[in-house]
C-alpha cells in the first residue's frame, strides 16, 4: 500500500455518506414515495403522449416545432433524422429518452431560475449557492444515481432525479448572470420612476436577461439528455437502455444505432431551444437595429 | 473741433495715468452687472441638500465622524470612500442647478441621493418637505412617482417596447390607464421633436432620438423636479449643442426644477443658472456662471475655467461699463459738446428721460449747430439714430461683429431699450484673457480683482471709440 497510510488516518468519509443516505431513506420514506408517484406519472403521460400516436404525425410536429424556431432547414434536417431513427428501430426509446428529458429539465428549470434569480438579488445566497454549484457539476454523473437507486429502487425515476441534480447548474448560473448583467442604469430608471423591486424584475430584468436566461435553458436540456444516457444504467429506460444494454454484450451494431439516435436527438433539441434564445422580445428589438 | 481740454493721446497706457481724475466712477463695476444673472430670491426651495455624507464602505459613520472633525478623503481611506462630503446648497424653484466636477468627484452619487438611489450616510435631502434621509421604501415610491424624475447618461431605455411605451413608462408606474397614459406620452413625444416616431423601437434610433425619448420620458411623468445625470456626455458635440437649446426652451415654457450633472464646462456654464464645482467629493464652489468665471474660488477652480470658452458664458452685462458720453435729447448743443469734450470723444449716445436710447449725436453736427446760433433749440434734429444696441444677455461671442462695424463703443439696452452700458472694443477684447492669479507683481490674492478684464478699460474707453479724432493738444485742468 502507499505511503499515505502510515501517515494519514483513513478518513470514513464514504460511510459517513452512506448513514446519511440510509438516515434519509429512514426519515422520508413517505415524501419519497409521493415524489416517485408524481415523476412517474408525470413521465408515463408524457410518454404516453409522445408514442401514442403514430410515428409521423409525433415526427411531423416535432418538425413543424423546429420550423417555427428556426425554419424550413432544420425542420426537414430533423425530419430526416427521425426517419432514420425509425428506419433503426429506436424510435419508441427514443420518444422515451425525450420525455426523460423534457421531465428533468422542466424540474431543473422550475428550481434553477427562482434560485439564479434569489441569487442575482443577493450577494450572500450568491456566495452559498456557487460552490454548491459547482460541486454539483462536477461531480461524475453517475454517482448520483447510487443513492437515487437506493432511495428509488430502479426505473424512470431514480434517472430524472439524478439528471435534475446534474444539470440544475448552468439554470442557476444563466440566470443569476442574465440578471446581473442588465444595464444598472435601465433598473436604476424602474427605482427612479418609482417602481417595485417586484415589478423591476418582471419588466426590466427578465425581460433584458431573457436571451441569457434561455442559454442557459439550452444547456440545461443539453445536460439532461447526456445524463438521461447514463440513467440508463439504473434502469431508467429509452435509448441509453439499449446503449448500456450494447456495452454489456458488446453489441456494436446496436451500440452505434442508440448512440446515433442519441446524436440526432441532440441536434433537434440544441438547435429548436438555442433558437429561443434569439426570438426574446429583447433579442429580437436588438437584432432590428442591425437590419 | 474740441480742442481745448486734454494732454494725453490716445495711446491707451498713457491714459491711465489721468483715470483717476476723469473717471473715478467707472472703476467699479457697472451696477446690474451681475444682476441680470442673479436669481430673484423669492422663489420657493424644490430640493435642499443639508450637510451630506455619502461613505461606501465598512465604516461609513466613523469615517463621515472623521471628516467632520477635520480629516481628509485620504484619512478615511481605510474606513471607506468618501464619495460625498458635507454637501450643502438649496434648489431653487425653476432653477437650473449644474453639479459639475470631473469622474470620481461625487456629482453622480449626489445626484443619485436626490431621489433616493442612494441614502445620505449622513446629513438630510429635503424635497419639499419631505426627508429623503428618512422615507419609508413606500413613501419614497410615491415621492419618485410625484415629484422627482431622471434622465440617464446612456438613455436606460428598454430595449424591447416601443418609444411611445417607453416614454409612457413612468406613467403605467403610476398606475394611469393605458389610453390615457399613451395620449400623454405622444404629447410629451411631440414636445421634445419626436412626433411620429413612437412605433419605433429604441434601437432604431440614433443618439440623439434616444435621449430625446429618456427626456419625454421624464417629462411625461410631469414631476417639478428633474434630474439629469450627464445627460448629454454620450452624444456627439453638435447633437449636444441642439439638446441643451432643446433643453432651455423647454424649462423657458415648463419651468421645471432642473438638477444636471456633467463633466464639461462648457455645458455647465451654458446650462446653468448656478453651478456647483465638486472635487473629490466636496463642493469647492458654487455661483454663476460669471462668478466662478471672474472669482475663481481657488486655484483649482480657476485652472479649470481657464481654458472655457468665455465669449459664450460671459455675457455683455458682464463686460458693459458706465457710458462715460451721454447726453440727454432735452439738453442743446452746448451740453452735448461740452459733454463730448469732458470725455474725449467725437460722438455720444443720446438718451430720453426715461434713459431710452434714442440715438448718437456727434460732436461736428452739435458744433455746426452752435454756431448757425441754434444754441437754445434742442439735439433732436441732428441725433442721428443709425445705432445697433445689444441686449444685455447677448454672449460675448456675438459682440465682435457690432464692435467692428461701430465707432462707438457697443451700446447695451435693457428689455425696455434702455441704455444701461457700453462696451468700447478693447474691453471686449480683454474680456477674452482669464483673470491670472499668477501674475508676478500681483501677490495679493484679494487686490488682483483689479487685473481682470474691466478695471483698465475706464480709461480707454474714451480712447478707442471715436478713431476720425484728431489727436488733442493742450494742458489738461
Amino acid at each position: 500500500m502507499s505511503t499515505t497510510d502510515t501517515f494519514v488516518p483513513r478518513l470514513p468519509l464514504g460511510d459517513w455518506v452512506d448513514l446519511f443516505v440510509a438516515w434519509l431513506i429512514a426519515s422520508f420514506k413517505p415524501f419519497f414515495a409521493v415524489v416517485k408517484d408524481v415523476l412517474l406519472s408525470c413521465y408515463d403521460a408524457l410518454a404516453l403522449v409522445l408514442q401514442g400516436p403514430p410515428f409521423l404525425v409525433v415526427a411531423l410536429v416535432l418538425a413543424v416545432l423546429a420550423f417555427f424556431a428556426k425554419g424550413w432547414k432544420l425542420a426537414v434536417t430533423a425530419l430526416v433524422g427521425f426517419v432514420v431513427i425509425a428506419s433503426v428501430d429506436q424510435w419508441d426509446n427514443a420518444m422515451d429518452t425525450l420525455a426523460l428529458v423534457l421531465v428533468a429539465s422542466v424540474i431543473s428549470l422550475v428550481i434553477g431560475i427562482p434560485l439564479g434569480i434569489w441569487a442575482a438579488r443577493n450577494d450572500k445566497v450568491s456566495r452559498v449557492v456557487r460552490p454548491v454549484l459547482d460541486f454539483m457539476q462536477t461531480m461524475p454523473g453517475f454517482v448520483y444515481l447510487i443513492p437515487m437507486v437506493m432511495i428509488f429502487l430502479t426505473g424512470p425515476v431514480p434517472g430524472i432525479v439524478a439528471t435534475v441534480v446534474f444539470a440544475l447548474a448552468p439554470g442557476v448560473r444563466f440566470t443569476e448572470l442574465g440578471i446581473r448583467q442588465v444595464d444598472s442604469e435601465v433598473v436604476e430608471a424602474g427605482h427612479a420612476f418609482g417602481s417595485t423591486p417586484g415589478r423591476i424584475l418582471r419588466q426590466i430584468q427578465l425581460p433584458l436577461a431573457m436571451p441569457t436566461i434561455m442559454a442557459g435553458v439550452n444547456q440545461v436540456i443539453m445536460l439532461s439528455l447526456s445524463m438521461v444516457v447514463l440513467a440508463g444504467l439504473v434502469g431508467a429506460g429509452g435509448l441509453g437502455g439499449d446503449v448500456v444494454a450494447a456495452l454489456q454484450r458488446i453489441n456494436i451494431s446496436l451500440g452505434f444505432e442508440a448512440g446515433l439516435s442519441v446524436v440526432i436527438l441532440a441536434i433537434f433539441l440544441d438547435r429548436v431551444t438555442s433558437a429561443l434564445s434569439t426570438r426574446s422580445p429583447v433579442a429580437k428589438a436588438l437584432a432590428a437595429s442591425a437590419v | 473741433m474740441t480742442t481745448s481740454s486734454t494732454s494725453n493721446s490716445t495711446d491707451s497706457s498713457t491714459g491711465q495715468s489721468t483715470a483717476p481724475v476723469l473717471l473715478p466712477v467707472e472703476t467699479e463695476p457697472y451696477p446690474g452687472a451681475h444682476g441680470a444673472a442673479a436669481l430673484p430670491d423669492d422663489r420657493p426651495v424644490a430640493v435642499s441638500v443639508q450637510g451630506v455624507y455619502k461613505v461606501f464602505g465598512r465604516r461609513p459613520q466613523e469615517a463621515v465622524r472623521r471628516l467632520k472633525e477635520g480629516a481628509s478623503r485620504t484619512d478615511v481611506k481605510p474606513l471607506g470612500t468618501a464619495a460625498v462630503i458635507d454637501a450643502s446648497f438649496d434648489v431653487k424653484q425653476g432653477e437650473i442647478f449644474v453639479v459639475m466636477g470631473l469622474s470620481g468627484s461625487g456629482k453622480s452619487t449626489l445626484i443619485r441621493m436626490l431621489n433616493g438611489l442612494w441614502k445620505p450616510t449622513a446629513g438630510h435631502v429635503l424635497l419639499g418637505d419631505a426627508d429623503l434621509a428618512t422615507v419609508s421604501a413606500k413613501q419614497l415610491r410615491a415621492l419618485r412617482r410625484s415629484r422627482v424624475s431622471m434622465v440617464f447618461q446612456h438613455f436606460a431605455l428598454l430595449p424591447h417596447r416601443t418609444v411611445l411605451d417607453n416614454a409612457a413608462y413612468p406613467l403605467e408606474i403610476q398606475g394611469m390607464s393605458k389610453a390615457e397614459r399613451r395620449d400623454k406620452a405622444q404629447k410629451a413625444l411631440d414636445l421634445v421633436g419626436l412626433g411620429g416616431w413612437q412605433d419605433s423601437l429604441p434601437s432604431q434610433l440614433s443618439g440623439g432620438m434616444r435621449q430625446r425619448v429618456g427626456l419625454a420620458r421624464a417629462l411625461a411623468a410631469d414631476t417639478d423636479v428633474l434630474l439629469m445625470d450627464e445627460a448629454f456626455s454620450a452624444l456627439d458635440p453638435l447633437i449636444r449643442r441642439e439638446m441643451q437649446e432643446q433643453l432651455l426652451d423647454l424649462q423657458q415654457t415648463l419651468g421645471k426644477t432642473i438638477i444636471f450633472i456633467t463633466h464639461d464646462l462648457n455645458e455647465a456654464m451654458h446650462l446653468g443658472d448656478r453651478i456647483a464645482v465638486m472635487r473629490d467629493g466636496r463642493t469647492v464652489q458654487i455661483g454663476t456662471a460669471e462668478e466662478i468665471l471672474s472669482d475663481p474660488a481657488n486655484d483649482y477652480v480657476a485652472q479649470f475655467v481657464a481654458d472655457v470658452d468665455r465669449t459664450r458664458v460671459l455675457t455683455a452685462s458682464s463686460v458693459m461699463v458706465r457710458p462715460t458720453a451721454v447726453v440727454p435729447l432735452g439738453g442743446g448743443p452746448r451740453v452735448a459738446s461740452r459733454t463730448m469734450r469732458e470725455a474725449q470723444v467725437s460722438a455720444a449716445y443720446v438718451v430720453d428721460r426715461q434713459r431710452v436710447l434714442r440715438g448718437v449725436v456727434r460732436d461736428d453736427d452739435a458744433v455746426a449747430l452752435l454756431k448757425s446760433g441754434g444754441d437754445h433749440t434742442s439735439i433732436e434734429s441732428i441725433v442721428h439714430d443709425g445705432v445697433a444696441p445689444v441686449s444685455v444677455d447677448t454672449p460675448l461671442a456675438e459682440l465682435f461683429a457690432p464692435a467692428a462695424e461701430s465707432p462707438l463703443p457697443v451700446a447695451v439696452t435693457d428689455d425696455r431699450n434702455r441704455l444701461v452700458g457700453v462696451i468700447p472694443r478693447v474691453t471686449l477684447l480683454e474680456a477674452m484673457v482669464p483673470p491670472t492669479l499668477d501674475e508676478s507683481d500681483d501677490v495679493g490674492p484679494d487686490e488682483d480683482e483689479n487685473d481682470g478684464p474691466r478695471p483698465s478699460n475706464d480709461a480707454a474707453e474714451g480712447a478707442t471709440a471715436p478713431h476720425d479724432v484728431p489727436t488733442t493738444e493742450g494742458a489738461n485742468a
